[in-house]
């Protein structure tokens, strides 16, 4: 996998391993008596693993500059593994969490295994794990075929995209231990912070590095999506994580804002990771695959504008619609529900340019699951976007919030759009990157688009009813003018609907399984390799028919 | 030259377009976030306001470890049926030395934002021990080990001085003291008993919380902590005209 790295590549990569190690023994040290401690011998151990890995290839002939005239692929092939491997394990955790909540002692009797301890795993795992990885994979793929531009070096890439799964698996194995900032989607404490802030630096610096060397004159939609993805994710992780340590040697540290100035900025960043995490990222991600793999162009350049910059700016002052009726001050809370509503237009172009894009491939997604997952996604971004808008008006707000009605539109969202657009563009991408025909078994991708349909469906109309029914519980009035139900009352009221979300994430677990059997098949299935094609090389003078990018 | 016409410029320059981005990404958090520090009237004056004691902080930290804020939430919100529920609404000023707040987004369970004093620290200690004793229905886990684990206080002053950077009011009595008040808030007939009060106000609750007195655990930290929610000031009792002048 490393073996493109040349000799002075494969130098930097031991000294930074090296320095990785380094630090992982300071922080061992430092925190002997603190959870700490486990986690610098967990970055030692990683970075020692590193260094046997490099030296196992130090010596193996140096690539030659031919390799120049190809796309970098590498690193995109082990990021769309690894977003499997998450995808599977975070699913896993989802759905054991929904159990918990039917059978709250499958516990163990382990403070790691309870729910409030797993519930950040398994976010984390799905959001941090399975998207970023995937977003960051495709992103370089996307970049350099948009660009017509190799990475500018090998290192880089890679850097990145393990310092991003370093700091994953320190989160999740923090969260067990019982390390986590409490924030929301921002669980991770003070060092993993500063780590994933200069791995993210690097992949912004390694993004302008790579259009700079590009050889279209235009930055194609793709790119703005993934940039805009890139850049205000720094900007909300940076501000949100400014905490003061409460010792060198301790995992713990306190927000540096408290009350209401931290729950603003928590749901500032909250909302915008959600803008800018799991829409921009994926729009990238749909604005590239959606037209390539139905052989249509973007139906509307001007559609695209205005949506980009539509969600750029309305949604940084959509987070206060998560703190209706609380102590925030109420100008902020109305800004945030106007600018909700607005919203729902640059989502809606969204998703209606990319309907309309496959205007004349409605055949296509017919026969093709793949297209048909991409198809569906956009459709359920339209739906979670127009329910999102609905619920920031501040009225609605007040039976839903606090309720599963929202837990059911997050999944509308996250299994719906995030996960579907991702699978689809995962299928779509692994016979390009691994040169096969076809994924290995076209039917399993069929069984997968309907577990993975069907289990959000099942799990959002579970969600819905059950958040609609504790919302009107909890404010139901008897003739007597007293409260009629008691918390207790609802809670019972919950349990069938608990027990059918467990059932509906089963199977969209379940169609990851199968997700992950057919991706594993296909690329350790040898036969049918397909020659390199002009979609493989920044300069089409490799043969094969020549391919038009998004881009042109 | 039309938007699109200046656009169709911007999208060949990767600098601009990311000039672009930062620009039109940073207006909407400036313009709601930055006047909640500088606009007075956003949190309450509150002058009976009290800092947590070391071992309701430690409580604190506990209940964050656990993720509670995750089924749990502290906040009650302006509606006739929440301030029924749970008792008048959450004011700005009561989370103002919570780094971070824990005002939740979920109620799995019920709100926490004045559990303090409704319940007995029996109650609390055995509906930790395993919520299906108390309540058979309940879906919370159980903390069994929180009886059995010995808190940690030799950082408690470390973590006190931490809260100091951020804002908190500690003195340096408070931070040098934390230890021997963690142990003797749950500990009332020690020596080290009167020291809590003499610095967090008369009104601080000196007990064996988790019925062991004189052996310091978790659970004793977070019964103390769950029995100050809602209690750190009375403004959130007074009537609204009183509060904000």
């Amino acid at each position: 996998m490393i073996g493109q790295l040349t000799k002075a590549e494969r130098q930097y990569a031991l000294l930074i391993l090296l320095g990785l190690a380094l630090i992982g023994l300071i922080f061992g040290i430092a925190g002997k008596d603190d959870p700490l401690g486990v986690h610098g011998a967990l970055v030692g151990v990683a970075a020692l693993a590193g260094i046997f890995k490099v030296i196992s290839i130090y010596y193996d002939p140096e690539p030659g500059d031919e390799r120049l005239t190809r796309y970098y692929d590498d690193p995109t092939k082990f990021g769309i593994i690894l977003a499997m491997i998450w995808a599977v394990f975070g699913l896993f955790i989802g759905d054991w969490v929904a159990w918990l909540l039917v059978k709250p002692d499958f516990t163990f009797d382990a403070g790691w295994a309870s729910f409030g301890r797993l519930r950040p795993v398994h976010t984390t795992s799905v959001i941090f794990g399975f998207g970023g990885n995937a977003l960051i994979a495709t992103s370089y793929y996307v970049l350099q075929r948009t660009s017509r531009a190799r990475l500018p070096d090998q290192l880089t890439p890679w850097f990145v995209l393990l310092g991003y799964n370093l700091f994953c698996v320190l989160a999740v194995t923090g969260y067990m231990m019982g390390i986590t900032q409490s924030k929301e989607y921002a669980e991770p404490e003070w060092y993993a912070d500063l780590w994933l802030e200069i791995v993210w630096v690097t992949y912004l610096v390694l993004y302008l590095r790579t259009l700079a060397r590009r050889k279209e004159p235009h930055i194609y939609v793709a790119n703005w999506y993934y940039m805009a993805f890139i850049l205000v994710v720094a900007i909300l992780h940076t501000v949100n994580n400014l905490a003061v340590p409460v010792s060198f040697g301790s995992a713990k540290s306190y927000s540096l804002f408290a009350g209401v100035q931290d729950a603003m900025t928590e749901w500032w960043y909250g909302h915008n990771a959600v803008a800018f995490f799991l829409t921009a990222g994926f729009l990238g991600m749909m604005y590239y695959f959606l037209p390539v793999r139905a052989g249509r162009p973007i139906y509307s350049y001007r559609l695209s504008i205005i949506s980009f910059w539509g969600i750029t700016f309305f949604y940084m002052w959509a987070g206060s619609h998560h703190l209706h009726y609380t102590a925030l001050p109420q100008w902020v809370q109305t800004l945030g529900m106007t600018f909700s509503l607005m919203l729902l237009i640059p989502s809606w172009a969204s998703a209606a340019n990319a309907l309309l894009t496959l205007n004349g491939a409605w055949d296509k997604v017919r026969d093709d699951a793949t297209l048909r997952f991409m198809m569906v996604a956009a459709v359920f971004y339209g739906i979670t976007t127009f329910e999102g808008s609905f619920l920031a008006i501040r009225s609605v707000n007040s039976l839903s919030h606090y309720t599963d009605w929202t837990v059911g539109h997050v999944h509308a969202g996250a299994l719906g759009w995030v996960a579907m657009i991702t699978f689809g563009s995962i299928y779509a991408i692994v016979p390009w990157l691994w040169k096969r025909e076809r994924m290995y078994s076209p039917r399993l991708v069929e069984v997968h688009f309907w577990l993975a349909l069907a289990g959000t469906v099942v799990y959002v109309f579970a969600m819905w009813n059950s958040g609609i029914i504790q919302g009107l519980m909890w404010r139901t009035y008897n003739e007597s003018g007293t409260l009629a139900y008691s918390f207790v009352d609802s809670l019972i009221a919950m349990r069938p609907y608990y027990i059918a979300r467990a059932i509906g994430g089963l199977l969209f677990l379940l169609g990851g399984i199968v997700g992950a059997y057919n991706v594993w098949m296909t690329i350790k299935t040898e036969s049918e390799r397909l020659p390199e094609s002009a979609v493989d090389a920044p300069e089409p003078a490799l043969g094969g028919s020549a391919v038009l990018q998004p881009g042109e | 030259m039309s938007i699109f016409g200046l656009h169709y410029r911007l999208e060949r320059k990767a600098i601009g377009l990311t000039l672009g981005i930062i620009l039109v990404a940073s207006i909407g958090g400036l313009v709601e976030i930055a006047p909640l520090f500088t606009i007075h009237q956003t949190v309450e004056d509150a002058p009976d306001m009290r800092v947590y004691t070391p071992l309701e902080l430690a409580g604190r930290n506990i209940y964050i470890r656990e993720g509670c804020y995750a089924c749990h939430s502290q906040m009650i919100r302006t509606l006739r049926d929440e301030v029924e529920r749970y008792g008048p609404y959450s004011l700005a000023v009561e989370s103002k030395y919570d780094h971070p707040m824990l005002w939740g987004s979920k109620r799995t369970g019920p709100d926490l934002a004045r559990i303090g004093g409704k319940y007995s620290d029996e109650w609390h200690v055995a509906h930790l021990n395993n919520p299906r004793d108390v309540l058979s229905v309940s879906v919370m886990p159980a903390y069994s080990w929180l009886l059995k684990t010995a808190l940690r206080t030799d950082d408690l002053s470390a973590h006190l001085r931490a809260q100091r950077v951020v804002g908190v009011p500690y003195t340096d009595d408070m931070i040098a003291n934390a230890g021997k008040d963690a142990y003797g808030q749950a500990a009332p007939d020690s020596p080290f008993a009167d020291g809590v009060t003499q610095r967090y106000g008369k009104a601080t609750t000196v007990r064996a919380f988790d019925g062991k007195p004189g052996e310091l655990t978790e659970m004793d930290a977070i019964v103390a902590y769950l029995q100050v929610l809602g209690r750190l000031t009375e403004a959130a009792h007074k009537s609204v005209a009183d509060v904000v002048r």
